[in-house]
């Protein structure tokens, strides 16, 4: 796909080297440049644009000719060798960082000009390069010491950024939820690192299934898990998720989103296949968690009245699906099904891959419809389909694309799951993963509900307010990221072969067996099925349109008001509001989603205005982790007595401390 | 290749003589002399002549609506085996493609109900979408059950392949899943006793009301799309529910055309002798139908 050929590969690493320097340093003119409101933030495009170009190409080169070679860099701290490497699971996750930071980039022009933001967008943008710097960054590093720095940059500069409107109390709050989640997230990493360097001697990355899985091996599941999983979401250790992505300006939800929480897949992958024959409950562990993630999230989705915290939500099922996937290639393995195992893990990463290009396009989208409209609130848009006409389509293909239908590219991450499960189903002697099958329908069907709701709430209908009835499409700067994204969805669901071969070498790396010569994925015959079948659809529906067209063109077409059913006052205030609309949902999961009502009281023979509220609520962090917490602070109270905020104090602790380890050790 | 086209024009010529026949079982059953048996033909034609009147508010996605459900609807009748002849198209996996095709064509029914801004289609929109989401996995069970019996991972495979001793050594499971499809048959094609096709302006529906604002040839598209969906998942009851193939495979296309024949009589007496539910009922009725594939799934498992 691109001019390198085999011999020349230190040069695709050190184009994505030259690319991360790029991306960390985009932002940086910017703060010096603050009297030309516009500059530093057109720069910091154009290098991120520039950046992504030479990191893609080079990340699609290395997939497609493997290349071993690593680095090794000098840096004088007593951690071991700092050692940086791309390899093909590495590769892979590199390419949703380029592609989503520079459409990210480019949104911001338009989204959040720096003319009007003069105070908050240099910031913004430095950190901005900042996070893409340091997602590609772990995910090359070879060394514990380095990843968790790489680590602890990506979570901080994502707290900055999802802090952009300081002033806002729900903002303040999200950040803060999100600060305690990572840093309990990275306590258990530490842990992970030091508890692999006394079973290895080294902070340096164990190669896939390098370790026998005896003694701590469970121990480092476990924390790979916590730690990992917390970021990507995995439940019951999303809590922080929701209320951040919501807070954050969209294009750096569309990051968060569609590329951090994927930083959390990559470190359970890392980790989870470092073993040469890990217990049964292992697949099954991340199995369970996948489907209930997936179940609980969209239903959580599915109930939420707040736009971007139901795109939040729906990533949460999303993350739900990829776990399930690996699960389901862990088994394979475990199992000796090579189908199973192929396709479940290529269908988590096909996956990985399609969800960092519909859930940017929504986010994204999003940013347009709030730009617009002033609010995040479904209920409180409508009709904006014929105000922002390019806005509506690109966000369609979005929606139809996370609801895995075809011929879109979420069905064919889906696709290869359920393969991998009926495959699975045919023979095996113990078929528990058939199970999975409904589930992943069940899952699939939900996600319809959430995502015609928010479609149709907020595009069609009639406006439910004024600022919906005004509302403009968005600039070029935004439409073009979008308009890529979507187009992107619309290719791999169409051609779905060449993105399989990029996923298939990730995915054949984590097999105890050879690769099958020639990509055994993606020449199988259904893909091509597949791809015929999608073709053959939109023949089919192109060929009706037309039929349709002529046939309405014909006959005389009159124009007249939507029918009320004989009520003669309608008002836009009359319409299915999107709360009513996922009601029948939520009191089906009634005993998970808990929204908190507050039902009208009506008195007396004629009772007067009376007002019904719908909130969903955040059930763990509300019923479970806030009164946890209160408890804990009673509890510690007195530990509190040692901060004061008295800095010279402080450094005699330090000095205490010191002393007393030193007296220890000797 | 005769196959293939005896195949295309049942697809296409056959499904509304299936409404006319459920039509005129429930008039014997009440007494009546009732519609010809081609009168939802006639109702096409006529449909498909008339004017058409949209409302201001709609945009083009009310037009794509119907459009976007009969091509997926159609798609989905190319993969479906018609009695003990394979389908045009098969591949393994292409079950999975057509449960999805099912949910493409929902999601514009229900995107083009909400597009009208009328309170009682987004009423029916909202049914449509929370019933049809717990009926999917009843299929999947019974696709699981199938896929296992019959060592195959396409529909051709599954429906086809699917031979007298199957029944024979799992006919317990194959009557559990039978009664589950039925329910599914039922309830993704709107009938009694979930809901009502002949009732336009209840609240107590959900397909009719969705496609309240449709007219003219748009509400042709619809009501031919309804007819095909009833023919597909009819269809693949049938292969089911008749393994036995005609000795002769000429012979087995007049067997196929009798027995949807007695599925639209089956369906028409249904109809006759029962009430609609309860909307609270239904969610209920659609677990029992995914319970019972999944003990289907299970003793084939055990």
């Amino acid at each position: 796909m691109t001019g390198f050929g085999p011999d020349e590969f230190p040069l695709a690493i050190a184009l994505i080297g030259c690319a991360t320097a790029l991306l960390a340093l985009s932002g940086i003119p910017g703060l010096f440049l603050r009297h030309r409101p516009g500059w530093g933030q057109n720069f910091a495009a154009a290098a991120t644009v520039v950046a992504a170009l030479a990191g893609l190409s080079s990340a699609v080169s290395l997939l497609l000719f493997p290349d071993p070679s690593s680095w090794l860099l000098d840096w004088n701290l007593p951690f071991g060798d700092c050692e940086v490497a791309v390899d093909a699971l590495s590769a892979l996750f590199l390419i949703p960082v380029f592609l989503v930071s520079a459409c990210a980039a480019v949104y911001a022009i338009g989204y959040h000009p720096a003319r009007e933001h003069r105070d908050t967008e240099p910031g913004m943008t430095f950190f901005t390069g900042i996070l893409a710097a340091a997602m590609v960054l772990l995910l090359m590093a070879r060394n514990g010491v380095l990843f968790i720095m790489a680590w602890e940059a990506m979570a901080l500069s994502a707290w900055f950024l999802l802090t952009t409107d300081r002033g806002k109390p729900e903002v303040q709050r999200a950040g803060t939820v999100y600060l305690f989640a990572t840093h309990i997230g990275t306590m258990a990493l530490f842990v992970l690192f030091a508890v692999l360097r006394t079973e290895t001697g080294t902070f340096g990355f164990p190669g896939i299934r390098a370790l026998a899985s005896t003694g701590p091996a469970t121990a480092i599941f476990l924390l790979a898990l916590f730690g990992f999983g917390a970021k990507a979401g995995l439940m019951p250790l999303h809590t922080w998720l929701p209320a951040a992505h919501a807070n954050a300006p969209s294009h750096v939800s569309a990051l968060l989103s569609g590329v951090m929480l994927k930083m959390g897949i990559y470190g359970i992958v890392r980790v989870a296949f470092l073993f040469q024959a890990p217990p049964a409950w292992w697949d099954i562990l991340l199995v369970v968690m996948g489907a209930m993630t997936a179940v609980l999230g969209i239903a959580f989705a599915t109930s939420q009245r707040d736009l971007k915290r139901m795109l939040a939500c729906s990533s949460i099922e999303n993350i739900g699906i990829i776990t399930l996937g690996l699960g389901l290639g862990m088994a394979g393995i475990r199992r000796g099904n090579t189908t199973l195992a192929l396709l479940g893990v290529a269908g988590a990463f096909l996956h990985v891959l399609n969800h960092s290009l519909f859930k940017p396009l929504l986010f994204l989208g999003s940013g347009a419809l709030i730009h617009a409209t002033g609010t995040r609130e479904i209920d409180r848009m409508g009709g904006l389909a014929k105000r922002m006409p390019t806005t509506a389509l690109l966000f369609l293909v979005g929606s139809a694309a996370i609801c895995g239908l075809p011929p879109l590219n979420g069905f064919v991450g889906e696709f290869l799951i359920y393969l991998g499960i009926f495959s699975d189903a045919r023979g095996a002697a113990a078929p528990w993963p058939a199970l999975l099958a409904p589930v992943l329908a069940l899952v699939g069907g939900i996600a319809a509900i959430g995502f015609v709701k928010l479609y149709g709430i907020a595009f069609l209908g009639n406006p439910r307010s004024p600022e919906a009835a005004t509302g403009h499409e968005a600039g070029k700067a935004m439409l073009l990221p979008m308009a890529l994204l979507a187009i992107l969805c619309c290719v791999v669901g169409v051609v779905p072969q060449p993105i399989i071969r990029l996923v298939e070498p990730a995915a054949s790396s984590l097999m105890p067996w050879p690769p099958a010569p020639g990509g055994a994925i993606a020449t199988l015959p259904s893909i091509g099925w597949l791809s015929v079948a999608s073709g053959g659809l939109l023949a089919l529906a192109a060929l009706i349109a037309l039929l349709f067209r002529r046939r309405l063109a014909a006959a005389p077409s009159a124009v007249a008001p939507t029918w009320g059913c004989g009520y003669l006052a309608p008002s836009p205030r009359v319409q299915y509001t999107g709360t009513s609309f996922s009601e029948l949902l939520v009191n089906l999961f009634e005993g998970a989603v808990r929204p908190d009502r507050t039902p009208p009281i009506l008195s007396g023979l004629a009772a007067g205005a009376s007002r019904f509220r719908f909130a969903p609520t955040e059930t763990i962090l509300d019923r479970l982790l806030f009164p946890a917490f209160s408890v804990a602070a009673g509890v510690f109270a007195f530990i509190h007595r040692l901060q004061h905020g008295q800095m010279h104090i402080y450094m005699l602790y330090i000095f205490v401390t010191l002393f007393l380890l030193m007296i220890w050790a000797h | 290749m005769a196959d293939t086209i005896i195949h295309l024009l049942l697809a296409l010529l056959m499904p509304p003589l299936l409404l006319g026949v459920i039509g005129k079982t429930k008039a014997a059953f009440a007494g009546r002399v009732g519609a010809p048996y081609l009168q939802p033909y006639f109702d096409l034609a006529r449909l498909f002549r008339k004017g058409s009147v949209f409302s201001p508010t709609t945009t083009w996605i009310f037009r794509a609506g119907p459009v976007v459900t009969l091509a997926a609807t159609a798609a989905a009748a190319l993969m479906i085996p018609f009695g003990n002849h394979p389908a045009p198209i098969s591949f393994a996996g292409d079950a999975v493609l057509f449960a999805y095709l099912f949910a493409l064509g929902r999601f514009f029914t229900t995107l083009a109900a909400l597009d009208t801004g009328s309170s009682f289609e987004g009423m029916g929109a909202a049914r449509e979408v929370t019933f049809s989401c717990l009926a999917e996995p009843t299929l999947f069970f019974a696709l699981v059950t199938l896929a296992r019996l019959t060592g195959s991972l396409s529909l051709t495979g599954m429906l086809t392949g699917l031979p007298a001793a199957v029944w024979l050594g799992a006919g317990a499971s194959m009557i559990l899943l039978l009664c589950g499809m039925f329910i599914v048959l039922l309830s993704e094609n709107c009938r009694i006793p979930f809901d009502d096709p002949n009732t336009h302006l209840e609240l107590t529906m959900i397909h009719e009301v969705m496609v309240l604002d449709h007219s003219g040839p748009a509400f042709g598209l619809i009501l031919y799309g309804a007819a095909l969906k009833l023919f597909v998942l009819g269809a693949f009851f049938v292969d089911i529910a008749l393994p036995f193939g005609a000795s002769n495979p000429a012979l087995e296309w007049p067997l196929f055309v009798f027995s949807m024949l007695v599925l639209a009589i089956l369906i028409g007496m249904v109809e006759s002798v029962m009430a609609r539910l309860r909307l609270v009922r239904i969610p209920q009725l659609l677990v029992a139908a995914t319970v019972l594939t999944a003990f289907s799934m299970l003793l084939i498992l055990r």
